[in-house]
């Protein structure tokens, strides 16, 4: 049986529904060892900022049990350095490049924008309103739907004809309610989840196991808040949503589409071996054809409550 | 799709206790066949995720190449936490996920009198340095260690170096005077290449003595890492102009006037 992985997002169609996570991934070049790039359905990389950023101090990650706690802090080459150094480098032709963006405030987002729509190797803006470790911005755009609506508008201003992803943030008590704040103030799509705040102690020194103190936590410990969260947000807004969060099969990339992801990003995952999203994507029309799954868009969302 | 073929199922030659009590203190000679990994310079390491890890640990875990050869990869793993206990606990026959040689080894000078300075676990790279060396006779070894000595590959690397030497640190007073010991040796070869592994105060250590006599000096980092490949950014050190560099990519070895060296990175 010849199946169909394709999926058709706003103003970018892809081959397979198989993209990497911001933050996990690199920038695509660091993994190109392991596998062919152009096997992907999109390449989300390393959050940008307009200026270099240095990132938190160390320690920066802690295992956990099924999963791990980062607080990064963004640390980035730059907008610049990346337009310069790494995009000419990545296969932009054959797969979606997707630029995350950072930003202390909404100008400076709608600035960093402005830079990275007049790339033709950028193939959409995925706006982090999420990051859990950074002071300025970062979560607390997520958590106010007023917010997100507003830096939605911003970004997508300054877009051009790149499609705006909205990343959301677990740490709230209603992501529907932001979800439908990012799709008016016009994102195209929605990513859901980042990560979810988290903390980690050792009881003998007495100290946090994060210079940070508190960290993201990934992996799949936190698969079911994620599916949940994807769940909920598809009911309620017509914006195709991208899953993530501690997909590390794929079974997992289905049970994301089954309740109503157009694609999904494997985070965390990608850290248990380096060739991970490779071997999912390699794996998901075996997967479909043995559940007799001739195409995707037939799958999404097919769900049997009740 | 054509994979790479980087990242290698290996199977479980043998796991063996390192010496008679190694099983007691939780050392372990971990070997897995046919390897693949081409050739690899003393220093660099590999990610290795057994299968029995499933989904936790999340992490694969890096070791630092103990032996390389065409037949069998070796590794010097001493049990110490969830994944190196599972590691020691595998039969053979089980299978493991490897990618690598990763990062940048030790430098090799093979004329120039070189000294080894180990602690512990970081023995480990001095095996497959000292076999993989042209002129193994210009090279010393320091070696500090807390478990009995049989517990470490010590004995075969005395047979084929030049000079070699073990200090067990018993009590808290054993400290400064392996201390002391350090700095008669970075002395005697501040003139030549001084090379070390083992813990993070053990490398402050070295790295102090050898700004302090002038000498030329290696430190391989042990930092906490997740991917291996250079996409978590979470093994970062600072360097000497204060700005974060990768040990898995850029290191872990490093020369100790690149780096800065501070208690907690």
């Amino acid at each position: 049986m010849s199946v169909d992985t394709s999926v058709r997002l706003p103003g970018m169609p892809v081959k397979n529904p198989v993209m990497t996570a911001s933050g996990t991934f690199g920038y695509g070049l660091e993994f190109s060892p392991y596998g062919d790039l152009r096997a992907l359905g999109g390449i989300v990389v390393k959050g940008l900022s307009l200026a270099p950023r240095q990132g938190n101090p160390m320690p920066r990650i802690a295992e956990t049990p099924c999963g791990m706690l980062n607080a990064i802090g963004l640390q980035n080459c730059g907008v610049e350095k990346f337009l310069r150094d790494k995009l000419p480098r990545l296969p932009w032709r054959d797969t979606p490049i997707i630029a995350n963006l950072y930003a202390c405030d909404a100008d400076e987002f709608a600035e960093l924008a402005g830079v990275l729509s007049a790339e033709e190797g950028v193939a959409a803006l995925e706006v982090n309103i999420s990051c859990p470790n950074v002071k300025a911005g970062g979560i607390a755009f997520g958590q106010d739907p007023c917010m997100a609506g507003k830096l939605a508008e911003a970004v997508k201003k300054r877009a051009g004809d790149k499609p705006v992803w909205v990343k959301l943030s677990p740490n709230v008590t209603d992501i529907v309610s932001i979800a439908r704040a990012a799709v008016l103030g016009g994102a195209d799509a929605l990513t859901c989840i980042n990560t979810l705040t988290g903390m980690s102690v050792d009881i003998r020194s007495r100290k946090p196991r994060l210079a940070n103190v508190i960290g993201g936590l990934s992996g799949p410990a936190i698969k079911p808040v994620a599916l949940r969260a994807v769940w909920q947000v598809c009911q309620a807004v017509s914006a195709p949503v991208i899953g993530v969060g501690g997909i590390s099969s794929a079974e997992d990339v289905l049970e994301f589409i089954l309740v109503g992801a157009h694609a999904v990003q494997i985070g965390t995952a990608n850290f248990m071996r380096p060739d991970m999203a490779f071997r999912i994507a390699q794996r998901l029309p075996e997967l479909m054809a043995e559940l007799g799954i001739e195409d995707l868009a037939s799958y999404r969302g097919s769900l049997r409550v009740g | 799709m054509a994979l790479s073929g980087a990242c290698r199922d290996l199977t479980i030659l043998s796991v063996t206790e390192a010496g008679p009590e190694g099983g007691a203190h939780g050392c372990y000679y971990i070997e897995l066949a046919n390897p693949g990994l081409g050739s690899a310079v003393a220093g660099q390491f590999v990610m290795v995720r057994p299968a029995c890890f499933g989904q936790d640990p999340v992490w694969p875990r890096p070791f630092s190449i103990c032996r390389l050869t065409p037949e069998a990869l070796t590794l010097f793993v001493q049990a110490c936490g969830r994944g190196t206990d599972a590691l020691c606990r595998l039969r053979p026959g089980d299978t493991a996920t490897v990618w690598g040689p990763l990062g940048q080894g030790f430098s090799l000078e093979p004329d120039t009198p070189t000294l080894m300075l180990a602690g512990g676990v970081g023995l480990a790279p001095f095996v497959e340095y000292a076999a993989t060396h042209p002129v193994p006779a210009n090279l010393a070894l320091v070696f500090g260690h807390r478990q009995p000595l049989s517990c470490y590959p010590f004995a075969e690397m005395a047979a084929v170096v030049g000079r070699a030497e073990a200090f067990q640190e018993n009590t808290p007073e054993d400290l400064p005077r392996f201390i002391a010991l350090l700095e008669t040796k970075v002395a005697e070869y501040a003139g030549g290449l001084i090379l070390a592994c083992g813990p993070r105060p053990f490398l402050m250590t070295v790295a102090r003595l050898a700004r302090r006599f002038g000498a030329r000096a290696q430190v391989s980092l042990e930092n906490r890492m997740a991917c291996g490949v250079g996409g978590c950014l979470g093994c970062v050190e600072k360097n000497a102009l204060g700005q974060y560099v990768q040990t898995c990519t850029q290191g872990p070895v490093f020369w100790v006037e690149e780096l800065q060296l501070s208690e907690e990175a």
